[in-house]
C-alpha cells in the first residue's frame, strides 16, 4: 500500500506516492526524475547521495520516502540560482576538483553544510568533514583546494 | 618542437565544458535514463564459488504474471569460441557469455546465472525467488598456490597450459606462460657483486569507481537497438553485444552515457547483452543496475600477484641483471594482465641481462578486468622494492641507484623495440631536487621512492568538427570522457582554430554519429583522439583558406591563417574564422573539417613518486605524512587535470598498498563487498599531493602529449611499501600494509 507523502524539495511543494519500503533516494531518482542525486552504494558510505535533509546532512539512501513528510529537502539540483552557480560549484570547477564528476553531487552539498556549519573550517576540518564522501578519481587534493578556496570567498562575500 | 612554442590555450587552466552540468546534478550518467514503458531487469547470481549446474528451471517464474521476460545462457543465438582482442585483456566470446550469464557451471560467487525483468525493480528482485537452481557444489580454489598445487580441482577441464616448451597433456589452471628474455641471464648474476632475492605479493583489488554499472536498452525489431550504458568504449560495447546476440553492427546503437569512474573496469560487458535479451522478449525498454555488492563480487578487479625477483649488480651500483617470475590470478576465465606485467617489470632499467617469465592463473574469483597499467602495478612493485633494498644494501641513494641504470633513449626493451626519447631521468633529476626529497626526514617516519613505466597506447579515433554560420562548432568526438578529455580537446581544437575555447562545444557522440574510436584506455585519449582533433581542425584551416582565396579570387597558398584570422598575402585583406563561416553559404556550403586516424608513436610516461609514512606502532595504523608525484606529460595540456590525474593514481596507489583488499571465506565468499569494509583512501586519510609536471615531449604528438592516465598508479605501490619498511625496520613483501599485517611484522608473538 503506498503513502501519500507532502513535502518540500529545493523550495518547491512536492507530493508524491511511495512503498513504505522506498528510499529517498528511489523516491528522488526513480519516481521525481531527480537524477542529480547519486547512487555509489546504498549503504550510506559513500555520500554520493547526499542530501541536506531539515538541515542536516544525510545520506538519501538511508532515509525513507515516507520519512519526508513535512520535510524541507535540499539537492543537488537546487544549490545554483537558475544559471548563477554557487560559489561551491564554481570553485570546484575552477580548481577542476571532479574528474569523472560522479561523486560532485555530494560533494557540493557536503561542502555546502559543512560551511553552513563552519564557515572557517581548518584543511583537517574540512577533509573529516567530508570524509563521508567518496572521490575514486582526485585524491582529493583539489576537492580540498575548492573547499577551502570557496570558504574564504563566501567569508569575504559574508 | 613543443617547448620553445608559444601558445595561447594549451597549458591554460581553462573551464571544463562539461563542468557546468556536473556540478549541478544536470549531467547524465549510467542509471540516469529512464524511457517511456520502461520495466527494470534483476539478476540471479550464484551463491557458490565453484559449483556445476545440475538443474535451471524458469519455469515458475515463466508463470508468473509479475515477470515479463526471463533471460538464461540458452539465450545467446551463436556462442563461439572465437577470441578477440579488447583492451589490454585476452578473452574469448565464450567465457564472455559465460561471465554474463553462466554455463553449466558458475566460478565464483557473485557470478550472473540468470536474469528476470519486471515492472519495478523490488519487484524484478522478489521474482528472482521463481527461478530453481540445483547446484552441485566443488571445492573453490582460492590463490595462486591453491590453483597450481598437484590435484587441485579443475576450474576447466578442456584448459591447457599455452606457451610451454612441450605441449600440454592434462587440463591446468594455468592457462599460459610467457617467457621474455635480454642478453645472458646467468653471465649477468656471476658478473655480479651482490645479489638481492625476494618474493612479493599483492592482493585482488578493485577499481573502486563509485558509479556502479548501470544501462538502459531499447530492443528495436525495425532499426538498431538503443544501448545506453557508461563505458570507456561504446564501440567495442557494440561489438561484444553484436558478436554475443548475432547482430551486425549496424543493428545497435550504443551511446555513451556520462561516466562515473572506470579506470579500466568499464571495458567490457556485463549487464548489456543481458538488458538487450529482457527487452527484446518483454517489447518494452529495460534497465538494470548493479548493487556496490555486485559491483565488487561479480565486476572485474585487478589481479592479484605473486613475484619472485632476483636482482645482480656491481658495488657501484651498476645493475648486471635482472630476474623475475610472475604469477596473475586471472578470476575465473583466462586472461589476466600477465603480458604486460611481464613487459613493464623491469623496463625502467637499462640493464644488459633481463629473463622473465608469466603465469596466467586461473581461480574462483571474478574474472579480472583492466585496471589502470593493467599488470604493471603488481610486477613493478616487486621490481621497485627489490631496487630499493639493493639501494639500501650498497649504501646508495635509491636516486641515484636509478639515475645509473635509468632506462633512456636507445634502450633496448625486453619486448621489442628501442625507447625513443623518454623523461624517466628528467623524473629522477625533478625528484632529486624537489622541496620533499630535500626535506629531513620527520621522527618515526619512513621514506620510499619508486619510479614506474606504462607503454601508453595510440589506436583508431574519429573526430569531425562542424562550424556554425556565427563561427561556432561543435567537436563531435567518439572517446568516453573519463576525466576531463573534453577541456583538452577543446583547447587543442581552439589553438589551431585561432578561437576562444568556449566557442567550440566537444560532444562524444554515440557509435551511429562518429566512426569507430577505440576503447579511453591505455591512456590513449589526450594523445591519439587528440591528434585526430588537431588534423580535424587543421582540415578546417585549409578550407578557410580555400574560402577566403575564393572570396579575394587568389589561391589558397596566397592565404596565410593566423590566430583565428585569414590574411590575403597578396594585398591587405583579412577575414575572421567567423566572417568566413557567415559567408560560407555564397562561397561552397558549410564548413566541417574530419579526421580518421589510426595514431602510431604514443609516448612512454615515467614517473617517480615520493612518500613519507608515520606508522603507530602500538595500533599498526599508517598515516601518509607527505607525498608527491612526479611524472612526464610530454606536453600537459590542461595542467590541473593533468595534476588530477597523477594525484588520482597515486592515491588508488596509496589505497592498493595500505588497505584495500578482497577478504574471501574458505567457501569463497567476499566477505567485504562495500565501501565500509573495502575501505577506499578518505579525504581524512590524506595529505595534499604534491605534483611536479615533468615534460619531455613526445615528438609524435602535434603538441607533444604523451598519455598521463595510468603510469600514476604504478609507483605508489613501492613508493609506500618502503616507506612503511623504513618506518618499521623491516622488510615489506605482502600488500596491503594493513594495520594486522604491521603489527604481525612488529609483535609476531602475538
Amino acid at each position: 500500500m503506498k503513502s501519500h507523502v507532502t513535502t518540500t524539495i529545493n523550495g518547491d511543494p512536492v507530493e508524491f506516492l511511495c512503498e513504505p519500503a522506498q528510499t529517498l533516494l528511489q523516491v528522488l531518482r526513480n519516481d521525481l526524475g531527480m537524477t542529480g542525486t547519486k547512487e555509489g552504494c546504498g549503504s550510506g558510505d559513500c555520500g554520493a547521495c547526499s542530501v541536506i535533509f531539515d538541515g542536516e546532512l544525510v545520506c538519501a539512501c538511508l532515509v525513507l520516502g515516507v520519512e519526508a513528510e513535512g520535510a524541507e529537502i535540499e539537492t543537488v539540483e537546487g544549490v545554483a540560482a537558475h544559471d548563477q552557480l554557487h560559489v561551491i560549484q564554481e570553485k570546484f570547477l575552477e580548481h577542476a576538483a571532479l574528474q569523472c564528476g560522479i561523486c560532485t553531487p555530494g560533494l557540493i552539498i557536503s561542502t555546502k553544510a559543512l560551511l553552513e556549519e563552519n564557515p572557517s573550517p581548518t584543511e583537517a576540518e574540512a577533509r573529516y568533514y567530508l570524509a563521508g564522501n567518496l572521490c575514486r578519481c582526485t585524491g582529493y587534493d583539489k576537492i580540498i583546494k575548492a573547499v577551502m578556496d570557496a570558504a574564504a570567498t563566501m567569508r569575504q562575500g559574508a | 618542437m613543443s617547448e620553445a612554442r608559444e601558445f595561447k590555450h594549451i597549458g591554460q587552466r581553462t573551464i571544463r565544458p562539461d563542468g557546468f552540468d556536473k556540478v549541478t546534478g544536470k549531467a547524465n550518467y549510467g542509471a540516469d535514463l529512464s524511457l517511456p514503458g520502461m520495466i527494470w531487469g534483476a539478476i540471479l547470481r550464484s551463491p557458490h564459488a565453484h559449483a556445476n549446474i545440475k538443474k535451471l528451471d524458469v519455469s515458475r517464474a515463466e508463470a508468473s504474471p509479475e515477470v515479463l521476460a526471463i533471460a538464461t545462457f540458452e539465450d545467446f543465438p551463436s556462442v563461439n569460441s572465437a577470441s578477440q582482442i579488447a583492451g589490454t585483456q585476452r578473452m574469448s566470446l565464450m567465457d564472455t557469455a559465460c561471465n554474463i550469464l553462466a554455463n553449466q557451471k558458475v566460478l565464483y560467487h557473485g557470478q550472473a546465472v540468470a536474469a528476470i525483468a519486471a515492472r519495478t525493480e523490488a519487484a524484478a528482485i522478489a521474482a528472482l525467488d521463481l527461478i530453481d537452481v540445483e547446484y552441485e557444489v566443488l571445492s573453490p580454489v582460492l590463490s595462486i598456490d591453491a590453483a597450481i598445487a598437484e590435484g587441485a580441482p579443475i576450474l576447466h577441464e578442456t584448459m591447457m597450459t599455452q606457451g610451454l616448451a612441450e605441449p600440454a597433456t592434462i587440463a591446468s589452471n594455468i592457462s599460459a606462460r610467457m617467457e621474455l628474455k635480454k642478453g645472458d641471464i646467468e653471465a649477468g648474476f656471476a658478473a655480479a657483486d651482490v645479489i638481492v632475492e625476494r618474493s612479493y605479493d599483492t592482493p585482488t583489488v578493485h577499481q573502486g569507481y563509485i558509479e556502479p554499472h548501470a544501462t538502459t536498452v531499447a530492443f528495436n525489431e525495425n532499426g538498431p537497438s538503443m544501448i545506453w550504458c557508461p563505458t570507456q568504449g561504446h564501440f567495442d560495447v557494440r561489438a561484444r553485444v553484436a558478436q554475443l546476440m548475432n547482430l551486425e553492427l549496424g543493428q545497435l546503437k550504443v551511446v555513451a552515457s556520462e561516466i562515473g569512474g572506470g579506470f579500466g573496469g568499464k571495458t567490457t560487458v556485463y549487464l548489456e547483452p543481458v538488458a538487450l535479451i529482457l527487452s527484446k522478449k518483454s517489447g518494452r525498454p529495460v534497465k538494470m543496475a548493479m548493487s556496490r555488492q555486485d559491483v565488487f563480487r561479480a565486476s572485474g578487479p585487478a589481479s592479484a600477484s605473486q613475484s619472485h625477483i632476483k636482482i645482480g649488480a656491481k658495488m657501484d651500483g651498476t645493475i648486471t641483471a635482472m630476474q623475475a617470475t610472475l604469477h596473475y590470478e586471472a578470476g575465473a576465465f583466462q586472461g589476466s594482465p600477465m603480458g604486460p606485467g611481464c613487459m613493464t617489470v623491469f623496463t625502467p632499467y637499462d640493464v644488459e641481462n633481463l629473463y622473465v617469465e608469466g603465469f596466467d592463473v586461473v581461480v574462483n574469483k571474478p574474472k579480472v578486468a583492466a585496471y589502470r597499467a593493467p599488470g604493471a602495478p603488481q610486477s613493478e612493485f616487486a621490481a621497485e622494492m627489490a631496487v630499493n633494498e639493493l639501494a639500501k644494501k650498497i649504501g646508495m641513494d635509491p636516486i641515484e641507484l636509478r639515475l645509473k641504470n635509468a632506462a633512456k633513449e636507445g634502450t633496448q626493451t625486453i619486448y621489442g623495440p628501442k625507447l625513443k626519447v623518454v623523461g624517466l631521468v628528467a623524473c629522477l633529476e625533478a625528484a632529486k631536487s624537489s622541496p620533499h626529497y630535500n626535506a629531513p626526514i620527520p621522527e618515526n617516519v619512513g621514506r620510499g621512492l619508486a619510479a614506474g613505466f606504462w607503454f601508453n597506447i595510440g589506436g583508431q579515433s574519429s573526430v569531425i568538427i562542424n562550424l556554425n554560420p556565427d563561427g561556432t562548432g561543435t567537436i563531435i568526438e567518439g572517446s568516453p570522457d573519463i576525466g576531463g578529455s573534453r577541456a583538452s580537446m577543446q583547447m587543442m581544437a581552439a589553438e589551431i582554430l585561432g578561437i576562444a575555447p568556449a566557442r567550440l562545444n566537444p560532444i562524444v557522440a554515440d557509435t551511429e554519429h562518429v566512426a569507430y574510436n577505440q576503447t579511453t584506455g591505455g591512456s590513449r585519449t589526450t594523445f591519439a583522439t587528440g591528434m585526430a582533433v588537431v588534423e580535424a581542425a587543421e582540415d578546417i584551416v585549409g578550407q578557410l583558406k580555400a574560402r577566403a582565396a575564393a572570396m579575394w579570387n587568389v589561391t589558397a597558398e596566397q592565404v596565410d591563417f593566423q590566430d583565428g584570422v585569414a590574411h590575403n598575402l597578396a594585398g591587405e585583406d583579412q577575414l575572421t574564422l567567423a566572417e568566413i563561416c557567415a559567408t560560407a553559404e555564397k562561397t561552397g556550403g558549410q564548413i566541417s573539417g574530419r579526421a580518421n586516424i589510426n595514431a602510431r608513436g604514443a609516448g612512454p610516461s615515467f614517473a617517480v613518486h615520493i612518500c613519507d609514512i608515520k606508522v603507530d606502532k602500538e595500533t599498526g595504523k599508517t598515516d601518509v605524512v607527505r607525498y608527491t608525484a612526479i611524472q612526464d606529460a610530454g606536453k600537459a595540456i590542461h595542467p590541473g587535470y593533468v595534476e588530477g590525474q597523477f594525484q588520482g593514481g597515486a592515491v588508488q596507489g596509496i589505497g592498493w598498498a595500505l588497505n584495500e583488499e578482497y577478504v574471501y571465506s574458505k567457501d569463497g565468499v567476499m566477505e567485504n563487498a562495500g565501501f565500509l569494509d573495502y575501505r577506499i583512501p578518505l579525504a581524512s586519510d590524506l595529505p595534499e599531493i604534491e605534483t611536479i609536471i615533468v615534460e619531455v615531449p613526445n615528438s609524435f604528438h602535434p603538441f607533444g602529449v604523451r598519455g598521463v592516465g595510468e603510469t600514476g598508479i604504478i609507483p605508489p605501490l613501492a613508493a609506500v611499501g618502503t616507506a612503511v619498511a623504513e618506518a618499521i625496520g623491516q622488510p615489506i613483501s605482502s600488500l596491503p600494509c594493513s594495520p594486522p599485517k604491521i603489527l604481525k611484522l612488529l609483535m609476531p608473538e602475538i
